[in-house]
């Protein structure tokens, strides 16, 4: 079973679920796909064993050929290539490296080169095996790392993936295909406002789902009452305890220092395989 | 001389918009009879690239020159690619942009003089 942690809000406690998770199970894979900042190897302490490079073709005009007919703009969604009067350019940093300029161009007068764009990681740490993605500093495209990341799911294992915050295409990229979603949120207004959209988002991809509610006596009733309403179970409510944060703010993690978290840990595992098939999302 | 001036409406008595990527409007000028045109500007909510397209469009128009409160790095090398005059720090209604521009008190630009994503509106 594959299940990925998100989040709408940022700094809800996506890694906290994920790492603690899976250092409550047996035959784990942890993949941290929040590859702008990945933060789960401190909690690990995985030892590395190999690296690899992850590639996105970028397009080069070859002006003797080009006539600047434009057909290679029309085709890129993503605005990355402009004509400006019979010139093409450009643009490498607003380019997904999908190829279609390529494909279309009638002239054949564009060839790609690979561009660096990250690199993914992977090591082990006792009974878990660790993969995440890295971000080279000044890139913007995260979903090419990530899928490079889920490259390494093990279905006989079970898979637990730390996706990014937000709602956009990178969370999109890495939890897409997974089995079950566990939204992590806070009982703020703010925590409350980012996981209705995130449910939005999970429905609509149909994925299984439920919620983790961290800090959870902090703030006010809202986001329980948002779930009652909307039929959305909550999986686990972790409180907002001195303790805790000090055990974070180290680098450990709660399963270690606080052992009867393992069991709840585990509960949580059950209630999700339960939940998977009497799913939430319609 | 058709100029095309970032606006944040559709009027001669509309601001300057400060985004060129990302304004609302254009105001399409034409200096030789002092008539004009407001042209929205359709990429102004895309995800990424809003400067690219909106400079395309521009120069496609046969623009001259250009005048914004501000402009990205992007629109920058589109534009310039495409020999449009460029001429920012522009405020105030488009009428007295315009006639600013008439009496020659722009200066032509060399450079962008804001970073890419200036006109998202986030920190």
């Amino acid at each position: 079973m594959v299940i990925s942690v998100a989040s709408g809000k940022g700094g809800t406690g996506k890694t906290t679920v994920a790492v603690n998770l899976a250092l409550s199970l047996d035959n784990v894979q942890l993949l941290d796909c929040d590859v702008e900042e990945p933060n789960s190897h401190i909690f690990i302490k995985p030892v590395f064993k190999s690296k690899s490079k992850v590639f996105i073709p970028i397009p080069v005009v070859d002006k003797t050929k080009c006539d600047g007919c434009g057909r290679c703009q029309e085709v890129c969604i993503y605005n990355a290539v402009a004509i400006a009067g019979k010139k093409v350019l450009i643009f490498p940093e607003l380019c997904h490296g999908c190829g279609s300029c390529t494909y279309f161009c009638p002239h054949d007068a564009i060839k790609e080169e690979n561009e660096e764009i990250g690199v993914v990681e992977a090591g082990e740490k006792s009974s878990i095996q660790f993969i995440h993605g890295k971000l080279n500093i000044g890139k913007m495209m995260a979903p090419p790392v990530i899928r490079a990341v889920k490259k390494h799911i093990n279905k006989k294992k079970t898979v637990i993936i730390d996706a990014p915050p937000g709602t956009s295409c990178p969370v999109i990229t890495a939890i897409k295909g997974t089995d079950f979603v566990i939204l992590v949120t806070e009982p703020t207004p703010f925590g409350l406002n980012d996981l209705m959209l995130a449910v939005e988002v999970v429905r609509k991809l149909k994925i299984p789902f439920g919620v983790i509610v961290n800090r959870s006596d902090l703030g006010n009733k809202k986001t329980d009452d948002y779930c009652a309403r909307e039929h959305i179970s909550i999986l686990m409510k972790i409180p907002f305890s001195k303790k805790i944060a000090g055990i974070y703010s180290r680098g450990d993690s709660i399963v270690e220092a606080m052992p009867e978290y393992r069991e709840k840990f585990r509960e949580l595992f059950e209630k999700i395989k339960q939940n998977k098939d009497e799913s939430s999302a319609k | 001389m058709k100029i095309a001036i970032s606006s944040s409406g559709m009027t001669l008595e509309s601001d300057v918009d400060p985004r060129f990527g990302r304004c609302p409007y254009y105001i399409i000028y034409e200096t030789e009879n002092d008539s004009f045109e407001p042209v929205e500007n359709k990429s102004g909510q895309a995800a990424g690239g809003a400067g690219i397209q909106a400079a395309q469009m521009i120069s496609s128009m046969k623009v001259e020159s250009v005048i914004s409160g501000n402009i990205g790095p992007n629109a920058f090398r589109v534009l310039s690619a495409a020999s449009v005059k460029i001429y920012s720090g522009a405020t105030g209604s488009i009428k007295n942009a315009v006639e600013k521009f008439k009496k020659g008190e722009y200066k032509q630009t060399g450079g962008p003089d804001v970073g890419s994503h200036f006109g998202m509106g986030r920190g």
